[in-house]
């Protein structure tokens, strides 16, 4: 990034038009996704809220405190934070030097290799799950060499955490240290400092707040896990978030559900308000370099020892279960084939779980996703535009627009649980019914899908330098059409990379979608936990196939991300 | 009637005030410069005339026409950026080509225009090169032909040559007057070098503080700057206030020679260095010899009199005392000149 401060050390002014009609633009563009996040978001989940602590049109907070004080509860929450804890701690260890590695080394197959560690975090959680059951499980990999069983402990749920969020601390850290300046810290080592005292103070300081973003991105995705400590958790480990499942669904205990459910929300809101204040001290300014031009090849045996231990670690912790997963797909009773596959295809082969053959699930996976994707993009593109729109300074308009911004990134922490159970419960009556209608699903999906899709458009709407259109403007090209040619054609790529990660997204999402797919229409996450709650060797094995082809499509549609990797896409 | 009037042009940031009523005449086929400080505000005075910034006062015509309410992209004007901002999802005749596509003009037309652009400019057969490859001499010439393709009515030009290197700089001062003298195009270029602008101008216009300070011919404004702030601007550091009666001025450092006619009274006096003629020490003011730069063709000496500020010099470089010697100065008259006593900035000599 090449900051250009014209001569005078003031930016010119974009002209803008008159405070009125900008002020009206921005909140026409803001209207569709205001919109939607009020109808199919806050709504229903101040409707499942209200159901658990209002009876008789009284509110019982004495619940409050009669749930808060039960002591399962309280293991539940401190099991939630420590694990949290735990997860982030592990992911960083593991993580800073990967970042290190792939933003320092040159070395060959270094960008399949940063495609292949992105590929669990687009996974959906429920074939990370049935992927680290493979390995550690019953049978499982492990089991089978030494008999060694992990799937009961917190083992299993802390490495399969890692294995999800490597790629945020490998992207976010890695994307930052790429650029920064490495002469910046030869100055330091030309003024007397050794080695590691200019990491330390040069290095250190300009990555602690993208290390801290990052960090609190793993925390907030392993603090409100789901489909990972469903499968592996046991019945001794449960989240928050599974709790509030288990009440929901199977107890049918609104009120503490209820409970949970805002206290979840209260540490996330807190959670998304320490990550908005970092993420504000991030953009303090640092000096970036071209990403392609600060890596070099390993000098000397530490260094190639370094390399090889994080790609030793990546290649087991990353590629192992997901060869497992795949070994355990093709071994039928009679040794390898593709028997579980075969039996996908038809409701008789898998029992009476299902109502139709569990491969037509993969249609509605993607056509469900496809349609989320579209309404992700919808919603979050104009968010987005109106975002890239806000002036810079501090006053109550932009501190609004901060608070939306903020808005948009609650899905990502509140309990899918919640929202589904919401959305049954408030879209089933006019005006809006659509209880027996398909686009639940992908509604559903596509609030998680919004916050990428902002998260990857937004930097690079910002970073178009508006010189670039007065450039165009004064070669006589007419606002709209200085848009189409100078603003498309820049952030089409980021346009892409954001569909497919909410694409990965929808594909992936589980907790709601378990709530409010039909039993005739299930995804292929549903799909997958429903076979796995089912006990046999058989079923099992179909688990594992299925995961194993949603597996595929999500690699699929990640490699053509990779393909259009941006360098500024690095936020998540 | 000029091809560009500019009359009481304000343009006020919050409370700082960037332009302050700029009155300015361009004529057809001419290159006037704009030669200012950093913050003089000839950025925003292109940017006004551009269409790009709305002006609070005053008005922009073309031939005779008010521009207000006229959008950037109606009014036919080429502007080069300071730093050229090249599309880089294009190529370089993408870029070229893109004030001609927007226009509508044929594809065949087009490329015939960007071959014969780019030859123009120095770079021939760059057509499908990525702008990434460029060096910084080479986006200049780019960014030229970008703005010469719509064949604008005028050219802006802002600090054109500001980012190249010296030898470059030079080089590409002369081609860009050629140029311009061989296509006639009408050219509004500011800078913050005055070298730039004495090489590339017409006209010379100084502005200071969001004013105009002084506008003439590149000769007029270096031998008659119209006050202290101008002079100063130029690189001339010997000014002190003076009181004229007849042929000499009292200054701090003693009776100055003035040229004949120049009125009586009090006022401030420029000597240039090349008036300032070391000699024996007992022969004129007593000044020591503080340090001594060899420019070549001649050395600039920085001495130290008794009394007032340093006096600065310049002689041929045989005849140059050592730096701690002892030396006398004499001034010529034909170097002096006289500047008006209050250096409001406002005056608009010449």
């Amino acid at each position: 990034m090449n900051a250009s401060p014209a001569r005078d050390g003031r930016r010119p002014q974009r002209p803008r038009p008159s405070r009125g009609r900008e002020l009206a633009l921005r909140l026409g563009l803001t209207a569709v996704p205001a919109a939607f996040f009020t109808v199919f978001f806050a709504l229903p989940v101040a409707a499942i809220v209200a159901r658990g602590t209002r009876a008789d049109g009284q509110w019982h907070t004495g619940h409050l405190a009669g749930v808060l004080g039960d002591h399962d509860v309280q293991q539940v929450l401190w099991f939630t934070g420590w694990q949290a804890a735990a997860s982030t701690a592990l992911t960083l260890a593991v993580g800073l030097p990967g970042a290190y590695v792939f933003a320092r080394f040159d070395f060959p197959g270094r960008n399949l290799l940063r495609a292949v560690v992105t590929v669990p975090f687009v996974l959906p959680t429920v074939v990370a799950g049935s992927a680290f059951l493979a390995l550690l499980g019953r049978g499982g990999l492990l089991d089978d060499l030494w008999g060694v069983r992990l799937d009961t402990t917190v083992w299993a749920i802390l490495l399969a955490h890692v294995f999800f969020n490597l790629a945020v601390v490998i992207r976010t850290v890695g994307g930052l240290w790429a650029q920064l300046d490495p002469q910046q810290e030869e100055a330091a080592r030309m003024l007397g400092a050794g080695r590691l005292r200019a990491w330390r103070t040069v290095t250190l300081p300009a990555l602690a707040p993208a290390v801290a973003a990052a960090g609190l991105m793993v925390f907030l995705f392993t603090f409100t896990s789901f489909g990972v400590v469903q499968i592996l958790g046991g019945p001794r480990y449960s989240t928050l978030e599974v709790e509030i499942y288990r009440q929901t669904a199977q107890l049918l205990d609104l009120r503490t559900a209820a409970v949970l459910t805002l206290l979840q929300f209260a540490a996330v809101a807190a959670l998304l308000a320490v990550h908005a204040r970092t993420v504000r001290r991030r953009e303090s300014s640092l000096t970036l370099v071209d990403a392609a031009r600060t890596a070099r090849r390993p000098e000397g045996p530490a260094q190639w020892a370094l390399l090889w231990a994080v790609l030793t670690v990546v290649l087991l912790l990353v590629l192992l279960p997901l060869g497992v997963l795949v070994e355990r797909s093709l071994t039928g009773p009679d040794g390898y084939g593709l028997d579980h596959y075969r039996a996908l295809m038809s409701p008789a082969g898998s029992g009476a779980t299902f109502l139709v053959a569990p491969v037509e699930a993969v249609g509605n996976s993607l056509a469900y996703a496809a349609v989320a994707t579209g309404v992700a993009l919808l919603v979050g593109g104009l968010a987005a535009t109106a975002l890239a729109r806000a002036p810079v300074g501090r006053g109550p308009g932009s501190r609004m627009l901060r608070g939306f911004d903020a808005l948009l990134m609650l899905p990502l922490g509140t309990s899918a649980v919640t929202v589904g159970f919401g959305f049954l419960i408030t879209l089933d009556e006019p005006p809006l019914d659509l209880r027996d209608s398909w686009l639940l699903v992908p509604l559903a999906q596509a609030l998680v899908g919004v916050p990428f899709v902002v998260r990857t458009v937004l930097p690079v709407l910002r970073a178009v330098d508006d010189r670039l259109r007065q450039a165009a403007a004064v070669l006589g090209a007419s606002p709209l059409r200085a848009w189409r040619e100078v603003d498309l054609p820049m952030v089409r790529r980021a346009v892409l990379v954001a569909a497919g990660f909410a694409f990965a997204v929808s594909l992936g999402e589980f907790g709601a979608t378990v709530f409010i797919a039909r039993p005739e229409a299930p995804t292929l996450p549903v799909a997958v936990a429903r076979l796995l709650g089912r006990a046999g060797e058989l079923n099992y094995g179909q688990a594992m196939a299925l995961s194993t082809v949603l597996m595929l499509v999500c690699a699929a549609s990640l490699l053509l991300l990779e393909r259009l990797r941006t360098d500024r896409s690095g936020e998540f | 009637m000029s091809l560009l009037n500019l009359d009481g042009v304000g343009v006020r940031f919050g409370t700082h005030t960037a332009l302050d009523s700029v009155d300015l005449e361009l004529d057809e086929h001419r290159t006037v410069c704009v030669l200012g400080p950093s913050g003089s505000g000839k950025s925003t005075l292109l940017r006004v005339i551009a269409g790009l910034q709305k002006a609070d006062a005053g008005r922009v015509l073309l031939d005779g026409r008010d521009l207000s309410g006229v959008p950037a992209h109606r009014r036919g004007f080429g502007l080069m950026f300071q730093d050229h901002q090249l599309f880089p999802q294009r190529d370089v005749a993408g870029n070229v080509a893109f004030g001609l596509r927007v226009r509508g003009t044929g594809r065949a037309e087009a490329e015939h225009t960007v071959a014969g652009l780019l030859e123009l400019v120095g770079l021939p057969g760059a057509q499908r090169r990525n702008i990434a490859s460029l060096s910084g001499g080479e986006q200049q010439r780019v960014a030229l032909a970008r703005a010469l393709a719509p064949q604008p009515r005028v050219l802006m030009l802002d600090e054109p040559l500001g980012r190249l290197d010296r030898r470059l700089r030079e080089r590409l001062v002369v081609e860009l007057r050629e140029l311009f003298g061989r296509l006639g195009t009408t050219v509004l270029a500011v800078t913050h070098d005055q070298g730039e602008a004495f090489a590339l101008a017409d006209r010379v216009v100084v502005m200071r503080d969001g004013r105009i300070a002084q506008t003439g011919t590149p000769m007029e404004v270096w031998q008659r700057p119209a006050s202290a702030f101008v002079a100063r601007f130029l690189g001339f550091d010997n000014v002190v206030p003076a009181t004229v009666a007849g042929a000499v001025a009292d200054t701090v450092w003693g009776k100055v020679p003035v040229p004949g006619g120049t009125p009586a009274g009090p006022c401030r006096l420029l000597i240039r260095p090349a008036g300032v003629r070391p000699v024996p020490v007992h022969g004129g003011l007593p000044c020591a010899v503080t340090a001594r730069t060899f420019r070549g063709d001649r050395v600039v000496l920085r001495l130290r009199p008794h009394d007032g500020p340093p006096l600065e010099a310049s002689c041929a470089p045989g005849d140059a005392p050592e730096p701690g010697a002892e030396v006398g100065v004499v001034f010529a008259a034909g170097e002096v000149v006289r500047l008006p006593d209050e250096d409001t900035g406002r005056l608009t000599g010449a």
